[in-house]
């Protein structure tokens, strides 16, 4: 049974203005949803890099004075190569905390490995004590992004914490971009590993199609999305209404098993984030250009540096290699991949079998590991180690090839390699990672003799697959962050680049409160057996029955059912009559309803049967006047409604009543 | 008809007659009419059928026939039709569903209608409808009722009769006829929508190439009114056909011209900020200069696009093309093209903004542009356009989007534009445009030539080839190629995984050598190790490489390295040569071994002069070129190609060996008859390997005994046996006779089997 509602709104709760690292809550049908907790972390390329041994270079930076020679803040801010960089432990730019009491938030939503960075400090320092939901290989990937993160900063302990520059008054006077750096004083120094082991804690396994219940008021559904390994596309669904959530998705054949789009059909509301971030280059075209690039500089005797996570990319790219370097002559030629999680990446990867595409899976059952990552380490072409120090130094053969973190060059051992080979012409840097600015991250280490490529390779949805995608599942209403619904700023005419759907999106950004557009505004409603039973419907049309219900109407776990309602007791004792007649509704007899339309040619014809004469008909718009001239008086019969209009004639009036009752039906 | 073929046809008559026997395929019936056709024109086809009336009545049961299968009824058409081109003697039938049967019947008219219109139309310039035989005005009379027709398939069926007709038929009737059917055609043009678009073009084109514009030149009214009533697309291959025609008034070429610059002259609009450059279409056609031409939908924007691109790319080289060719503004079309592909050229307008949005990444559109944009090199333009040009194709090789087929154009149409224009006349070096891209081409040539996709390894290698073989002595050229790792590259690219790659880089390591390009690399991890010298990389290539391409592409660098005395060759040819062979002579793949005996031509021609001139070398000449030869063991290598299986190697030697015989023994020439050197060993060794035992090894050869062997050999009628394909006897029509019936007969058996 469905009852309209018309009394629950819902809303979208906007965390951060990220595309790719979303975080936003949905208020729907009265449960508060967190979809992802994306940290943003291009905060840090305000920070001086933290070196992993001791930098001359770094450590005799000149400190930033002001322009009239005021150097109060030279301690904080040091200049390099005309940028000023704060010197400091690098701190991140967290999701919205004032927007929305996150202590409410019931349960989180994790799509993806990379959009789960922020969740210690949302589940440790909020009041948040719900539940957060991901796949397996997103908890245990995202474990290790966490791990490797903490390690990288922790391992590096800086003595000062810079704070003077965040005051306002203070900051209006640096140099951009550090003038135009937002939200500054909400900026976060990172957690530590207890909190996130305790924010994992709060994690709840999830299949793709397992169905979840929240609150028996709405079933949420992680999807298979593509992008990476147990990354999601989430579904959040009551039984009249529809929410696809759509984070970072990949229509490409890489390892991930292939995205659902199917299940995301019929939608009220398709929320679209983390598309990729370089639409305009073709990932194929950038692995090309990162083998060819390779190549020629290990051929040059030069090495070369990969920026990385330790997940992700980084599988796809070793296997383009594990095919390349054999053509191009490199197979002599040492990969060294370093990172404090660099050994459990490499395993994790080949144990996640369900969690990968066909091809992989088949090779489970030969068996075989599904990457062929497992054979580079076997024939010691791949070396991989948690760090440079111990074994890497005794093992370290150059030219070779270097994958390790972090992408933003501001801490990890990519800050010892892009020390040490930055001088030479002939080393190369390759920026696979499309998250931050190649030449923002580049900037503390100018000037540079070393080549840099920039090949981003982002696997993620361009906007062809976007206007696709949509045109496939054809939801009623897109939602999407404010980038997606323009061109990108540098290349305005460039129409092509922008999400293009009927009706236009709706956009967001941080800070904002969006009212979801719904049009389905149905609950279901349980009918008890016994009070079932007690209907007595009436066919009023070939296949539709009508029957009047007297019930009550109990709403509990957001269920609503009807119940019989209590029979009236008889008056036995005058406290419980007055009991009685407290907690039962009133029982008016109510008057039958009636149904049907009169047909105003046999109308006119009863009329005149029953002695009424000078019978007139006239038509209106909305149905018709029959003029009862003698006896001065007029029936209105419209679509809805009857009005027999005589002047005061009260005999009169139920006569004529009691002839249009025989033309309808009642029950 | 031979006699054993007279017997078979009354059987394979019957065969085909009967719809139970499931007659051969298409194949065998077309080889079937082919032989017909040849038939009939040697002799008189009425005799033909008065002698084997089983034709007749095949002809007769298949008209008459129900459960015929439209094969064979499509083949007893054509027969039929075959016939009637001599003979006058057939009805005509038409409107078959079978696509088959209904094509051969409207060919059948044709031929009917032909016929009937000679005898009459002899002597008379134009005959009247009233005059035409009754045949014929039957059939007109069906193909007008066709015409008024309101049914699609009709009206299309009569224009593809009037297409034939009008194509095939030259006799003056056929002014009569369009007289008579053009106001009809006319009708069909006043239609909405127009029915049959595509084949009243096609009628349009091949009355328009036929003898009636010089009676009637309302034709032309005609054809420059179905112009402006077709849309874009179809009016484009109306518009080219006028094109190529010889004669044709000059405002319907400027109007059908101007419907091929119309799309390009939208896209240079679309990019246009300031009407600064000169537009396309200049003048009367001004107005409709306009973006929102363009069909709305990207599918028939680009189709449009490119049939536009495709029409102009094959108008560019014809002498009869549009003059002025307006050849500055097309170019800055095709350039603006590729940037609205690449997405690097900012619209104008909203409406250019659509066309952008739609051009982006377009792969067809790219390569269509590139290829025209190739073609436009033979051509000059202002300087700042060939900077341009010279801009955007670097755009795109250096692009990593690229596609590996567009890469390829686009490889092509810079070589086309470098070698157009590379070099002023009396200059002794690079143009100063040509040199500019230089460094930045063979910087982006470095990467592709890293490529993880073998295409574009390939493509890439086949460009170094090219612009070394223009290039190669030119010394900016030199320079910067030295200064790269384009040498070392190419190298190491002949132990490519891939066999296509390989072979290309054989080419380019030839080419690269040829020109003294292929020093040798100092290698900074073993510099103790001596590097194989490129010959000896060949070599190598040669005799272990399990793909048939790179050995083939050894051999042809070979043969040339040896025609243009490449140095390391030149040191000495005879030890090159023999290794060659030798090596050769064992390859498995034929064409190796047809290119080993070109090498060995090659090499003939280096000691006893050029083939062709006629003159016999001097005795002396003849004495040392065929002591060479012996030490070269040329001869083993020739022999034994003469009884190689497959035919091409035998010809070659054969060839080979008659022009060593004609030029060493000319005819007239002394014979020592008192002193014949033993040579029956020799002929012993070739009797056992034309016998197939190629074992046995032909030994130590005289000079003399070769000669000898030569003279005793019937060359001639081993060039004539070979000149037959070896499936001649198989292809006789006798063969196919009994393999059409055979395959039947087979089935018989299988039926008696059943019993």
């Amino acid at each position: 049974m469905e009852q309209r509602n018309g009394f629950m709104g819902h809303f979208q709760y906007c965390l951060s203005g990220h595309p790719t690292l979303p975080c936003n809550v949905l208020k729907f049908k009265s449960t508060t949803i967190m979809l992802d907790c994306g940290l943003d972390m291009t905060s840090t390329l305000n920070f001086l890099p933290l070196p992993l041994v001791q930098s001359p270079r770094l450590s005799s930076l000149p400190g930033w004075s002001l322009k009239d020679g005021n150097a109060f803040l030279d301690k904080e801010l040091k200049e390099c190569s005309g940028h000023v960089f704060v010197d400091s432990v690098p701190e991140f730019c967290l999701p919205e905390t004032e927007l929305i009491d996150l202590s409410t938030v019931d349960v989180i939503l994790i799509s993806n490995y990379h959009c789960m960075m922020a969740l210690p400090y949302i589940t440790e320092h909020t009041g948040f004590t719900g539940t957060v939901y991901a796949t397996e290989p997103t908890v245990q990937i995202g474990r290790l992004l966490m791990e490797e993160l903490v390690n990288f900063i922790e391992r590096v302990p800086k003595a000062q914490s810079a704070s003077l520059w965040k005051n306002k008054d203070i900051q209006r006077l640096l140099p951009s971009p550090l003038k135009d750096a937002v939200e500054v004083s909400t900026w976060r120094r990172c957690y530590t590993m207890q909190e996130v082991n305790s924010a994992l804690s709060k994690i709840q396994l999830v299949g793709y199609s397992q169905k979840i219940e929240l609150f028996g008021a709405v079933q949420v559904t992680p999807l298979s999305s593509g992008y990476a390994l147990g990354s999601s596309n989430w579904i959040i669904q009551s039984h009249y209404e529809k929410v696809s959530y759509v984070s970072g998705s990949s229509l490409l054949t890489t390892h991930p098993q292939p995205m659902d789009q199917a299940s995301l059909k019929n939608s009220d509301v398709l929320i679209l984030t983390g598309l990729t971030q370089i639409p305009t280059a073709n990932p194929d075209g950038m692995v090309g250009e990162f083998c060819s690039n390779l190549a020629l500089t290990v051929r040059n005797g030069g090495n070369v540096l990969v920026p990385c996570y330790p997940s992700g990319v980084i599988y796809d790219l070793l296997e383009c290699l594990y095919q390349y370097i054999d053509s191009a002559g490199l197979s002599s030629i040492p990969f060294y991949f370093i990172s404090p999680v660099a050994n459990s990446s490499l395993e994790f990867s080949q144990i996640f079998a369900e969690w990968l595409c066909h091809n992989k899976q088949t090779k489970v059952y030969l068996p075989e590991p599904p990457f062929p990552h497992a054979e580079l380490i076997q024939t010691n072409k791949l070396k991989h180690y948690p760090s440079i120090h111990g074994d890497f130094s005794n093992d370290f053969r150059q030219p070779c090839v270097v994958f390790t973190g972090h992408p933003s060059l501001r801490f990890g051992d990519v800050v010892h390699f892009m020390e040490l080979w930055g001088k030479s012409s002939l080393n190369t840097v390759i920026f696979t990672e499309p998250d931050f600015s190649y030449l923002e991250a580049l900037a503390p280490y100018q000037p540079l003799a070393m080549k840099c490529v920039y090949c981003p390779i982002d696997t993620r949805l361009n906007f062809i697959q976007v206007s696709k995608l949509l045109k496939e599942v054809q939801p009623l209403h897109v939602v999407c962050p404010e980038q997606y619904t323009q061109p990108p700023p540098a290349q305005s005419h460039r129409m092509d680049l922008m999400v293009d759907c009927q009706p236009p999106a709706m956009s967001y950004r941080r800070a904002e409160v969006l009212a979801l557009p719904f049009k389905r505004r149905y609950e279901k409603i349980e009918i008890m057996p016994e009070l079932a039973d007690s209907l007595v419907p009436m066919e009023i049309k070939p296949g539709i029955s009508l029957a009047t219900v007297s019930a009550v109407l109990r709403t509990k776990d957001n269920k609503h059912v009807l119940q019989p309602p209590p029979r009236p007791t008889q008056p036995t004792g005058g406290k419980k009559r007055k009991r009685a007649s407290d907690d039962i509704p009133d029982c008016k007899v109510l008057k039958p309803l009636l149904s049907g339309s009169i047909p105003v040619d046999q109308f006119v014809q009863t009329l005149e049967k029953h002695g009424f004469s000078d019978i007139k008909v006239e038509d209106t718009a909305k149905g018709h006047i029959v003029l009862l001239q003698e006896a001065e008086t007029l029936i209105q019969i419209e679509e809805d409604s009857t009005h027999i209009i005589c002047d005061d004639d009260e005999v009169l009036r139920v006569r004529l009543r009691d002839l249009v009752l025989k033309f309808l039906q009642k029950f | 008809m031979d006699p054993e073929c007279a017997r078979l046809l009354p059987a394979l008559c019957a065969v085909l007659a009967d719809p139970r026997q499931p007659v051969a395929d298409d194949t065998c019936l077309e080889k079937l009419l082919d032989w017909f056709k040849a038939v009939t024109e040697a002799g008189s086809s009425l005799l033909l059928l008065q002698e084997h009336p089983c034709l007749v009545e095949l002809l007769f049961h298949a008209l008459r026939a129900q459960d015929l299968s439209p094969r064979t009824l499509s083949f007893a058409l054509r027969l039929a039709g075959v016939f009637a081109a001599q003979e006058n003697c057939f009805q005509h039938l038409q409107g078959d569903p079978s696509l088959f049967v209904a094509s051969a019947a409207g060919q059948l008219l044709v031929h009917i209608l032909d016929l009937a219109m000679r005898e009459p139309a002899e002597g008379r310039v134009c005959p009247q409808a009233w005059d035409w035989p009754v045949c014929a005005r039957k059939i007109v009379c069906h193909l007008e009722d066709c015409l008024r027709s309101d049914a699609a398939p009709r009206v299309t069926q009569a224009l593809h009769v009037l297409t034939t007709t009008f194509g095939h038929c030259h006799g003056l009737w056929t002014q009569g006829l369009w007289v008579q059917l053009s106001p009809l055609v006319a009708c069909l043009l006043e239609k909405d929508p127009m029915p049959a678009p595509h084949t009243l073009v096609d009628l349009l084109l091949s009355v328009a190439r036929s003898s009636v514009p010089s009676s009637d030149p309302g034709l032309w009214e005609t054809v420059a009114q179905t112009l402006s009533r077709l849309s874009p697309t179809q009016a484009g291959p109306l518009a080219a056909g006028i094109l190529k025609l010889q004669d044709c008034p000059q405002a319907l070429r400027i109007q059908a011209f101007n419907v091929l610059l119309q799309p390009l002259a939208c896209v240079l609009e679309a990019a246009t900020q300031a009407p600064a450059t000169p537009g396309l279409l200049e003048g009367a056609a001004g107005d409709l200069m306009a973006v929102d031409t363009l069909p709305p939908s990207k599918s028939a924007c680009v189709g449009l696009l490119c049939s536009a691109l495709a029409h102009l790319e094959l108008l560019q080289p014809l002498p009869q093309r549009p003059s002025p060719w307006p050849q500055a503004p097309l170019l800055a079309a095709a350039v603006t093209i590729l940037r609205f592909c690449n997405g690097s050229a900012a619209p104008s307008s909203e409406a250019g903004g659509r066309l952008c949005t739609m051009l982006v990444g377009c792969v067809r559109v790219q390569r269509a542009a590139l290829d025209f944009l190739g073609v436009l090199s033979q051509g000059l333009g202002p300087q700042e356009l060939v900077t341009q040009v010279f801009a955007v194709l670097l755009e795109y090789l250096m692009s990593p989007d690229s596609s590996p087929m567009v890469l390829k154009k686009a490889f092509q149409a810079t070589l086309r534009w470098l070698l157009s224009s590379a070099m002023p006349p009396g200059c002794c070096d690079l143009e100063p445009c040509a040199q500019l891209v230089l460094g930045e081409l063979l910087a982006m040539l470095q990467k592709r030539l890293c490529s993880p996709c073998w295409e574009v390894r390939d493509s890439g290698l086949e460009f170094l080839t090219q612009v070394t073989r223009h290039w190669g002595g030119q010394a900016s050229f030199r320079q910067v190629l030295l200064a790269s790792e384009l040498p070392e590259l190419t190298r190491q690219l002949l132990q490519d995984p891939e066999s296509y790659v390989r072979a290309s880089a054989v080419a380019a390591v030839g080419q690269l050598s040829s020109w003294g390009l292929l020093a040798a690399p100092s290698s900074p991890e073993q510099p103790a190790i001596p590097q194989e010298t490129p010959l000896e990389a060949l070599l190598l290539i040669l005799t272990t490489d399990s793909e048939g391409f790179p050995r083939r592409a050894v051999m042809r660098v070979f043969t040339e390295w040896l025609r243009d005395g490449h140095a390391e060759v030149a040191e000495d040819p005879e030890r090159f040569v023999a290794q060659v062979l030798r090596a050769a002579g064992k390859d498995g793949d034929w064409e190796v071994r047809v290119q080993g005996l070109e090498l060995a031509l090659v090499f003939l021609e280096r000691l006893l002069g050029p083939r062709g001139s006629s003159a016999a070398a001097p005795p002396s000449v003849t004495a040392r070129a065929l002591r060479a030869l012996c030490q070269v063991q040329l001869f083993e290598f020739a022999f034994r190609s003469l009884f190689d299986c497959d035919r091409p190697v035998a010809q070659k030697s054969c060839d080979l060996l008659l022009f060593l015989r004609a030029t060493a023994t000319p005819p007239g020439s002394p014979q020592e008859a008192g002193d014949r050197p033993n040579v029956a060993s020799v002929e012993a060794a070739l009797r056992r390997w034309r016998a197939g035992e190629q074992g046995q090894p032909l030994g130590e050869l005289a000079p003399e005994a070769i000669l000898a062997v030569l003279r005793s050999m019937d060359l001639e009628a081993l060039r004539d046996t070979l000149a037959k394909s070896s499936d001649h006897v198989e292809r006789s029509p006798q063969s196919l006779l009994q393999d059409m019936l055979a395959t039947v007969g087979v089935l018989g058996d299988n039926e008696a089997d059943c019993y």
